[in-house]
């Protein structure tokens, strides 16, 4: 199980990068894109849309299920990672370089977890 | 005959396995007041009766000999070999296949009609077809959408029936929708330039439109572009294999009524809705889409494809409901297609074309039924009328003929390759008498 040191987690598989107090980027764990199989497709917001913590801002299709993404952050999206738009299997061979999207004016975040917080919950997860 | 296939004796065999004693004990939990003691329906008939009483009812029907009516519904020629191809059981009774890769005969049915109507409209993707023209505009309108696009512009010389579709559609998904006015029987371009802005979704463009006028679709296209909306194009199928097509008059989706194509008018349908688009769009084309591919030892199969688009997968958020095509109407289609090749429609056209101008020209000439629009027309015209056009028309049945469809206080004329010239003279006289008496 990959799950780097330096970044925070939400119990639904995002993980989340502060580059300054109020800016962060969010992409999918590890764990999540194995759960999620080969990834086809994936539909991402707008730059200058708003989103709120605990919001759907995106959703990824493997060739049988579609997942939705939600923010643990409440802000405004200053970047998409388009890149992954034309190569969304992108988030199956680097989950942790493959940002989906970056926020700004973050006001308000969900309790997120540390690396080790998040490896427990996994491990849950798969004994169940 | 019986058409419940078990025996008496297995049924009570059955019940007794369940532990009941009866039928009806099978629906003692719903409440007899709910439950429906008799239905008033007349004792069975025999064959014969049904048949007898059948012809009866059909022979109702009125039967024109001339038809120079069209409004959405167009009469063809269709070759013997379409009902005879798809009058096999395997294909007349078939549903949507839904045990889908089972069914590789179905599924390459359909494969073939999507690949034909990408030929016909220069478009790379295209559906297993929907229920009909205006339903395949509909759900174009709501491919469309963007978070911050919300609002379709139609235009006004949009087949009524069509834009009152879009607007039911609309009504209930929370997209707006505004007509774009009509002048000189064709789409206003400068008016279209003032209503687009940044809500703006798509474009919807019927090519013949509505008067049967040809419309600058190109133009029309570049604007809903430049303003950041999608351009869909409703396209006759049968003019589609002369004209441009809306891939190369930059169309995103591009949809129409498939009728034309091998189906009788039979009083309204069963009709066919095609729909195809873009690369860019392939997830945002609703209903079932069938693919190729190679089996296991590498030969060539057909698969239902890209499913996580569809609302058994998508759940709410599948942007459409249908799960379901027109297969019998799509294979109907396709073996027109066939039997006619490329240059057999474009033949069909040409004479749709050419007879619709011989016959403008003759009726045009006539006293009180002028050519209402100028301009390029494919093979439905719009003239005035010297008197009310239900007299016109109740005139022309006397002799036999349907005339044409009464359209804002003129007649909407179409005249196809079944059309004769003996057909049209014969109009065009009876329009004189009409006309001497008018006047």
């Amino acid at each position: 199980m990959n799950i780097p040191q330096n970044l925070s987690y939400t119990k639904s598989h995002e993980w989340i990068l502060f580059l300054n107090k109020t800016t962060a980027r969010i992409g999918i764990t590890d764990t999540a894109q194995q759960l999620l199989g080969d990834l086809v497709y994936i539909n991402l917001p707008e730059v200058g849309d708003t989103i709120a913590s605990g919001d759907s801002f995106s959703d990824v299709e493997s060739v049988k299920a579609v997942s939705d993404i939600y923010s643990p952050v409440t802000g405004v999206i200053s970047a998409v990672n388009e890149e992954l738009k034309d190569t969304p299997q992108l988030m199956n061979s680097a989950p942790y370089d493959s940002w989906l999207i970056e926020v700004k004016d973050i006001t308000d975040q969900k309790e997120l977890l540390n690396a080790e917080q998040y490896a427990k919950i996994c491990e849950e997860e798969e004994a169940h | 005959m019986s058409y419940i296939p078990s025996s008496l004796k297995e049924r009570q065999e059955m019940l007794q396995t369940v532990g009941v004693s009866a039928m009806d004990d099978l629906f003692a939990v719903v409440p007899s007041a709910l439950r429906i003691k008799k239905l008033k329906l007349p004792s069975g008939k025999s064959e014969l009766e049904v048949s007898q009483m059948m012809h009866k009812m059909a022979g109702k029907n009125r039967v024109f000999s001339a038809i120079f009516r069209g409004a959405g519904a167009y009469h063809h020629y269709i070759p013997a070999i379409v009902n005879s191809v798809i009058a096999k059981e395997s294909f007349l009774t078939a549903y949507t296949p839904y045990q889908a890769e089972i069914s590789q005969g179905i599924l390459q049915s359909i494969f073939e009609y999507q690949t034909m109507i990408c030929e016909l409209t220069g478009m790379d993707v295209s559906n297993a077809s929907i229920y009909d023209g205006a339903s395949a505009a509909a759900e174009a309108m709501t491919m469309c959408r963007e978070r911050k696009r919300d609002k379709v512009l139609i235009s006004a010389a949009v087949l009524p029936m069509t834009i009152q579709t879009v607007q039911t559609y609309c009504n209930g998904n929370g997209m707006t929708v505004e007509l774009i006015p009509q002048k000189n029987g064709v789409t206003d371009l400068e008016a279209l330039e003032l209503l687009l802005n940044d809500r703006s979704a798509c474009v919807y463009l019927q090519q013949p439109n509505y008067f049967g006028m040809l419309e600058a679709a190109e133009a029309i296209g570049e604007a809903a572009h430049r303003a950041g909306a999608k351009f869909v194009m409703g396209v006759n199928p049968i003019a589609a294999a002369i004209l441009k097509t809306p891939r190369d008059c930059g169309a995103d989706i591009a949809v129409g009524e498939g009728q034309p194509l091998g189906m009788p008018l039979s009083f309204g349908g069963p009709y066919l809705g095609f729909m195809a688009a873009t690369t860019a769009m392939i997830r945002r084309l609703p209903g079932r889409i069938v693919g190729e591919t190679v089996d296991v030892e590498g030969k060539r199969a057909f698969v239902l494809t890209l499913q996580a688009r569809e609302q058994h997968i998508r759940r709410e958020k599948a942007s459409s409901n249908v799960c379901s095509n027109q297969a019998l109407c799509a294979l109907t289609a396709s073996v027109y297609c066939s039997a006619m090749g490329p240059s057999g429609l474009q033949e069909a056209a040409q004479q749709c074309h050419a007879k619709a101008h011989y016959a403008a020209q003759q009726i045009s000439a006539i006293p009180g039924f002028a050519l209402r629009y100028q301009g390029e027309f494919f093979h439905e015209f719009l003239t005035e009328t010297p008197c009310c056009a239900d007299a016109v028309l109740a005139k022309l049945a006397e002799k036999d003929i349907l005339g044409g469809y009464p359209v804002s206080g003129g007649i909407l004329w179409c005249v196809t390759e079944m059309n004769s010239k003996a057909q049209i003279d014969a109009l065009t006289s009876a329009l004189k008498e009409v006309s001497d008496t008018c006047n």
